[in-house]
């Protein structure tokens, strides 16, 4: 029994179903993010934890108390909106104690809980400023302490950095992680930011089309994904999916792809139940960081298999340099140490880490599991 | 680009400038001269407007027209000057407009922010209200009136102007509150605010510029009424109908310099208004279209 259970949550909009039977249990402490593209559905999954949105099946339970029906204000959860959401016309300090003072909590305790915030969020300072004379970071930092105040079961957070410009965005991740350490709060945060997700998470739920095409740690998902669309929505760059063939030479299976002058050539796998698909067409995936030079390959795995390819083109990015190059009939990516020797137009002996290698199910993406 | 256009501004020297600004001084008395032919006669005695020019200042100036029209008069058969009618239509304009304005608001809090199955239509049917004559409802609005026990009443007046005005006062507020972040009315129900604590705390506060529009709007409009003060008034008629029974009242000399200082007096309170709020009301018109 989970601190925050999602038992078979369903929502429809007359005939249109824009959420199909979510199933999630979080623990206590737990920081969980819904990721997916936009309307996936992770929004609204979130505002009908809150209260927002009605359930149409299932149930929704904090700490054991089923909340369907219950009012937003009596969930004792507290959220964080994509624009902050702050009162416009109120200081920094009354948009903090809005909530408190709504529940009748007295005006001296209020007070205390406003200093106790203001101080583990820096923003003292700011009390009796209004939100119109504060910049991104510091409106960011002022609806996370309007969340922090109402000291709530479940903490959501609705995009919270999107508005963000992209090195604020960096720090306040960090900011926000370090806070979930320190204060062990339970999170639900909503992002179509896969890194966001990699980053602060401690579970994943990758959402497409309404489903929840995964739920795990983020190594589960980018290290295991169970399907196509979670392999390439994870990671950036994305995974290399390539059409391929299991061969079973030797007694192990082999992939057989397509090189770049159209010659075959066998990848061996480190999945022996991959025996059983003798004969048939899979998809190969391999993340670029599993094609990499020779040097650059991993020294802890177990089966690094070398590819002799077409060099496309190289992109020097500063600490990687990433090679294009065609595979399988695709173009794929592959990344390379900043100095490996790798020339445009010329052959390369490029070393492929099969131990990550994933295989997929060409006709329902999903993955093949050992 | 901006540059350029500064460079032609610049440049627009000399006779064209002059040009422009005869251009404009003309249009200026000419919409002063009534301004100017109403204070001035206002000002002089009868003999000087009868007997000379209408556009000459006073010979001897004179309050006694004002004090006339003020206290004094005849309206109708009753020597009480414009004052009575004056304090009627006060009476009148200030409830229906205060009351008119806080339906507009609550409406348009409602069907933008509490939107429920229908409300597009509700919001439909209330801007036609916004066109319908008001020759069309004299004859329905009189019954209804007249079986409230109103009819002849300052209150029933007050009711009239009110039906009358939700319809515009609802459209303003509607898309003045479209534009405003609903996910602001979300925070505030998590915060656990209710349906008029939200309103009153959250939306009215930065409702200002579109409170004075309307407070505009409704004030010019319902003290400008003519119709339904002359149809409903009853003993307690407003000042338009009264400045229209000084001016047309068939027996006696017409004292033109009364005429022309009632006139003014019936129309001093929404001058006053339109000075006072007026830079507000072309802000409100555009809080709208341009987000700052």
């Amino acid at each position: 029994m989970g601190f925050l259970e999602i038992r078979n949550a369903t929502k429809s909009y007359g005939n249109v179903k824009v959420l199909h039977q979510v199933d999630i249990s979080v623990e206590e402490g737990e920081f969980l993010v819904l990721v997916g593209p936009s309307g996936c559905g992770k929004s609204t999954l979130l505002n009908m934890i809150a209260g927002l949105e009605g359930i149409s099946s299932g149930e929704i339970a904090i700490k054991g108390r089923v909340m369907n029906g219950v009012h937003p204000s009596k969930r004792n959860i507290a959220m964080v909106f994509q624009s902050y959401a702050l009162y416009p016309n109120m200081t920094v300090g009354q948009n903090m104690t809005f909530g408190l003072e709504m529940h009748g909590v007295p005006k001296a305790e209020r007070d205390k809980a406003l200093r106790d915030v203001g101080k583990l969020l820096q923003i003292e300072n700011l009390l009796d400023r209004k939100p119109g004379q504060l910049s991104g970071g510091q409106r960011q930092r002022v609806a996370m302490g309007r969340a922090l105040v109402r000291n709530p079961d479940v903490f959501l957070f609705d995009e919270p950095l999107s508005n963000l410009d992209a090195k604020l965005r960096v720090d306040m991740r960090t900011e926000i992680k370090k806070l979930h350490e320190k204060l062990k709060t339970t999170i639900v945060y909503v992002t179509h930011d896969q890194i966001e997700a990699m980053t602060l998470s401690t579970r994943i739920a990758v959402m497409y089309q309404g489903y929840v095409q995964q739920l795990g740690t983020p190594k589960e998902i980018y290290d295991t994904p169970a399907n196509v669309y979670v392999a390439t929505f994870m990671g950036s760059p994305a995974m290399n999916v390539l059409p391929s063939r299991v061969v079973v030479k030797d007694g192990l299976p082999h992939a057989q792809i397509t090189d770049a002058k159209g010659a075959e050539q066998l990848l061996k796998f480190s999945q022996p139940n991959l025996s059983d698909w003798d004969g048939r067409d899979i998809l190969l995936g391999i993340r670029p960081e599993s094609i990499t030079d020779p040097d650059g390959a991993d020294r802890n795995s177990r089966n690094i298999v070398p590819l002799r390819n077409l060099v496309g083109i190289t992109e020097p990015a500063g600490a990687d340099t990433f090679v294009a190059m065609s595979l399988g009939g695709k173009d794929i990516i592959a990344r390379m140490r900043a100095d490996a020797n790798v020339v445009s137009g010329q052959d390369f002996d490029f070393a492929i880490n099969m131990e990550k290698a994933v295989a997929f199910d060409p006709k329902t993406e999903e993955r093949i599991k050992p | 680009m901006a540059s350029v256009e500064q460079d032609t501004a610049v440049r627009t020297g000399g006779i064209s400038r002059v040009f422009i600004y005869g251009i404009l001084l003309i249009f200026m008395l000419f919409y002063m001269m009534p301004l100017f032919v109403m204070v001035a006669n206002s000002l002089k005695p009868l003999h000087e407007i009868t007997g000379g020019n209408m556009m000459a200042l006073p010979q001897v100036w004179t309050l006694e027209p004002w004090r006339q029209a003020w206290s004094a008069a005849q309206i109708g058969v009753e020597p009480t000057g414009l004052k009575p009618y004056f304090l009627n239509s006060i009476f009148m304009v200030v409830p229906a407009v205060v009351i008119s304005t806080i339906l507009g608001a609550l409406n348009g809090y409602v069907l933008t922010k509490w939107s429920f199955r229908g409300d597009k239509i509700i919001f439909g049917l209330l801007l036609f209200s916004c066109f319908i004559p008001f020759q069309i409802v004299l004859i329905p609005m009189a019954t209804v009136l007249g079986k409230l026990g109103l009819a002849g009443s300052i209150p029933g007046l007050v009711l009239v102007h009110v039906v009358y005005g939700i319809g515009f006062s609802t459209l303003y507020f509607r898309n003045y509150y479209a534009s405003f972040p609903t996910e602001l009315v979300r925070a505030a129900m998590i915060d656990g605010a209710g349906f008029f604590r939200i309103f009153w705390r959250i939306m009215l506060p930065v409702s200002g510029p579109i409170i004075v529009v309307t407070v505009i709007w409704q004030f010019t409009n319902i003290w400008n009424d003519f119709l339904f003060g002359a149809s409903f008034g009853g003993r307690n008629q407003p000042m338009t109908v009264a400045l229209n029974n000084l001016v047309q009242s068939s027996t006696g000399v017409k004292e033109y310099n009364v005429h022309f200082a009632g006139a003014i007096l019936a129309a001093l309170p929404t001058l006053i208004v339109y000075i006072v709020a007026g830079r507000f009301f072309v802000r409100g018109l555009m809080a709208g279209s341009v987000k700052g």
